[in-house]
């Protein structure tokens, strides 16, 4: 019961900082894009990732 | 077609009723005891459970009437984020992590600076100004700006300006957000350039923080790529090593000179760092402040929280003090308008409605989860200027006017300074502030304007009461890092963003500088963008009365502007598609800021007081200019001062300007919509129902 719970804190964690923002991104690839070649690699969607990120107002006074 | 939700308004069973009329009795018995406390101090724990019980009631009453008969949410409606789902930007998401994403968003060094700033009025007017103006203001802006961007595809302020008011409303939002941007940047900036005048403890610190968000922005980038918490964690070790290597570095001879520097100094590095991180890859340094910052922010917050709640100081403060009459020495001018402008973040901040309509709206996974993220986000903010205002007015009164006071005011000697303060009826020593000084790891605490050194001592002590006493000046540098690098990351981000928009702008008029991988033009906008606030920033640092009195009211102006702004095109909206009987909940918090804006605006440009009117200083400045009064070798410098109150006064009008047109556009085209004329139509997207219910298990 407290493993479960520890793992969903550790999810909530991990979805929050956007440290699983490529296992999401492959999960999206493979429910949508399966058929158009590969997915990026993680370095490289990390890449790409950072800069649409700040391509806007992120960050308040 | 729209389905009524959450209409649970009244309580539904006869306990709920007891408990809610219970909360009520004990916020009216807290607020009440703040307000009506005349002894000598006053316990804390006062502030915390009025707060929590206001925010209680407003959350739980007046959130739920927003949501079922103003904006009407419709939880069977498909959000922007299920419709244009494309696992990046637009991400259908748990309502706890946008809460998270939000509320990091929104809260910056604002609810920190404000309230300690405001404090000067005693605790009072900033403490009831926080509470009412969050619950009926703040949170309600947050909130319906939130919704209409998310009817409309996460559009922007200014799109969603442009839509529903018409082009007039789209040019003056975009021109009121490149100027908040430069004088928040500009003003943020002072705040931080104060804090490390004379400190090489402090000063050596920040300087840490950037190779160590370099250091980590490497790792994230080549030798873990996007392994974000391993990164941020390592991050954040550094960074508290680098407190302690400080002060290691304050007691090396040869070594502190190096970071020990007057203000204008400091502010040609920040703007150079300002310029370097502007034109910087963002995975170099941007990216990796703002996780850093993130974590720190969060985590000093919530221990904030818990030690005032451990610790229940008394507060020190009275109630209201005599500069209510205008005469304060931290900022100059009246209780009103001023508290209402001095506190912008944490009762109602225009910036959020940027957000509101950016990043979170996409999202957004079911419309119903934008009361908690849109009302409640507001909320946590609010509360984090509360307990601002607790640190600020636990010091005792004498020792914050030492701090916050600028020498031109109380006068630069120790022994002058304590006698003028003392002279107000707030007893302060020399002695006691060395001594002060010495605890903290500072050489002196006179005259450290801007409200991060105060927050810092009153943090300081809290901290180091509640956890381990004896630490009290690795926790004030601690605090002093703390600031700095959100506002720092503040100031990377806003640069971006303003370059962003010009080289937009720009390139209307010359393609090339339009587009952002030029280099060229990239250095060229961002040179504009760094320059426009540096000026703001380096004048701060040499004006005699403390740039922080002039530059605050401008950012508290333009904050409050902005929300004018999002509060108009709310309202539009409202009135637009038939609920004009609920426009009042727009429209009365944009009548009351249109009243402050206006009120602060013209008392800035006209106000016959030196330290108020803009107008009145430059010719008392040019007075004393023509008839020989100044110091010849201060005559170039009393020149430029002359012309930094023109360009303020100038500024000023320009944001009186810019909100009466819009308001004046919003009444035509509400106008026309209630008596059946020709206007904009709506912008609303089309209604498509959700199919994520179904198979989302939700609260």
């Amino acid at each position: 019961m407290r493993g479960r719970r520890l793992q969903r804190l550790w999810r909530a964690l991990r979805s929050l900082t956007g440290d699983d923002a490529y296992e999401r991104y492959l999960a999206h690839w493979r429910a949508h894009h399966a058929g158009e070649g590969a997915p990026l690699d993680r370095k490289a969607f990390f890449r790409a990732e950072e800069e649409r990120k700040w391509n806007g107002i992120k960050r308040c006074c | 077609m729209s389905a009524p939700v959450d209409n649970n308004l009244r309580p539904r069973t006869p306990l709920g009723m007891v408990m809610w009329i219970g909360i009520a009795v004990l916020g009216a018995g807290a607020v009440g005891g703040i307000a009506l406390a005349r002894g000598e101090t006053i316990n804390s724990l006062w502030f915390i459970v009025a707060a929590v019980c206001v925010y209680a009631i407003g959350y739980r009453f007046y959130s739920a009437f927003l949501a079922a008969r103003v904006l009407v949410l419709d939880p069977t409606r498909a959000t922007p984020a299920e419709r244009h789902d494309d696992g990046r930007d637009f991400v259908p998401t748990n309502k706890w992590i946008v809460f998270g994403h939000h509320f990091a968003a929104i809260a910056g060094p604002g609810p920190l600076i404000g309230p300690t700033l405001a404090a000067q009025f005693g605790y009072l007017p900033g403490t009831l100004w926080i509470l009412v103006g969050a619950v009926l203001g703040g949170c309600v802006q947050d909130f319906a700006i939130l919704f209409f961007s998310t009817r409309r595809d996460a559009r922007s302020l200014g799109q969603m300006a442009r839509d529903e008011l018409g082009p007039v409303g789209g040019v003056a939002a975009l021109l009121g957000v490149m100027t908040i941007m430069i004088i928040l940047i500009a003003v943020l900036g002072l705040v931080v350039v104060n804090a490390m005048k004379h400190s090489p403890w402090a000063t050596s610190t920040v300087a840490a923080t950037i190779p160590i968000a370099i250091l980590v922005g490497l790792y994230m980038r080549t030798l873990r790529p996007g392994r974000v918490l391993e990164g941020s964690l390592i991050g954040v070790a550094l960074l508290l090593f680098a407190v302690w290597g400080g002060g290691w570095v304050d007691h090396q001879p040869g070594l502190r000179g190096w970071f020990d520097h007057e203000a204008p100094d400091l502010a040609l590095l920040v703007i150079g760092y300002g310029f370097a991180a502007a034109v910087l890859p963002v995975w170099l340094l941007l990216a990796p402040r703002d996780y850093l910052s993130t974590f720190m922010k969060l985590g000093t917050v919530i221990s904030l929280a818990v030690a005032i709640v451990i610790l229940r100081p008394d507060i020190r403060m009275p109630a209201l003090t005599q500069f209510i009459d205008g005469s304060g020495p931290i900022f100059g001018g009246k209780l009103f308008p001023f508290v209402f402008i001095t506190i912008a973040c944490g009762a109602i901040s225009g910036f959020h409605s940027l957000i509101a309509s950016g990043t979170t709206p996409k999202l957004l996974s079911n419309e119903r989860d934008m009361r908690m993220i849109g009302y409640g986000g507001m909320m946590m903010e609010s509360f984090v200027a509360i307990m601002a205002m607790v640190a600020a007015t636990v010091l005792d009164p004498g020792v914050y006017f030492a701090i916050n006071s600028p020498a031109g005011i109380v006068g630069a000697e120790p022994a002058a300074a304590v006698a003028t303060i003392s002279g107000w009826g707030f007893p302060v020593g020399a002695a006691q502030m060395q001594e002060l000084a010495r605890t903290m790891g500072e050489a002196t605490l006179f005259a450290r304007t801007g409200g991060a050194p105060s927050l810092a001592v009153g943090m300081a002590s809290i901290f180091s009461s509640a956890f381990g006493a004896g630490l009290l000046a690795v926790w004030y540098h601690f605090a002093i890092m703390f600031e700095a690098l959100f506002i720092l990351t503040t100031l990377d981000a806003g640069t971006r963003v303003a370059r962003f928009m010009l080289q937009d702008m720009l390139g209307n008029l010359v393609p090339a500088l339009g587009r952002t991988s030029w280099t060229p033009g990239v250095l060229l906008t961002s040179a504009a963008v760094v320059a426009a606030w540096g000026y703001f920033l380096y004048m701060g640092t040499i004006d005699p009365l403390g740039g922080i009195n002039s530059l605050w009211p401008l950012f508290g102006i333009s904050n409050q502007m902005l929300a004018a702004i999002a509060l108009c095109v709310a309202t539009a909206i409202l009135m637009k598609c038939g609920r004009a009987r609920y426009a009042p909940v727009t429209a009365l918090p944009l009548a009351w800021l249109v009243t402050i804006t206006s009120a602060a605006a013209w008392e800035k440009l006209f106000s016959p007081e030196l330290r108020v009117g803009f107008l009145a200083h430059a010719s008392d400045l040019s007075a004393k200019l023509a008839g020989s009064m100044i110091d010849p070798e201060k005559i170039a410098q009393t020149r430029q001062l002359v012309f930094n109150d023109h360009l303020n006064a100038a500024l000023t009008l320009t944001f009186l300007v810019i909100t009466w047109v819009l308001v004046l556009d919003t009444l035509r085209v509400s106008w026309r919509a209630f008596t059946g004329h020709v206007h904009p139509p709506l912008s609303e997207s089309p209604h498509i129902p959700t199919r994520l219910v179904e198979d989302w298990v939700r609260d």
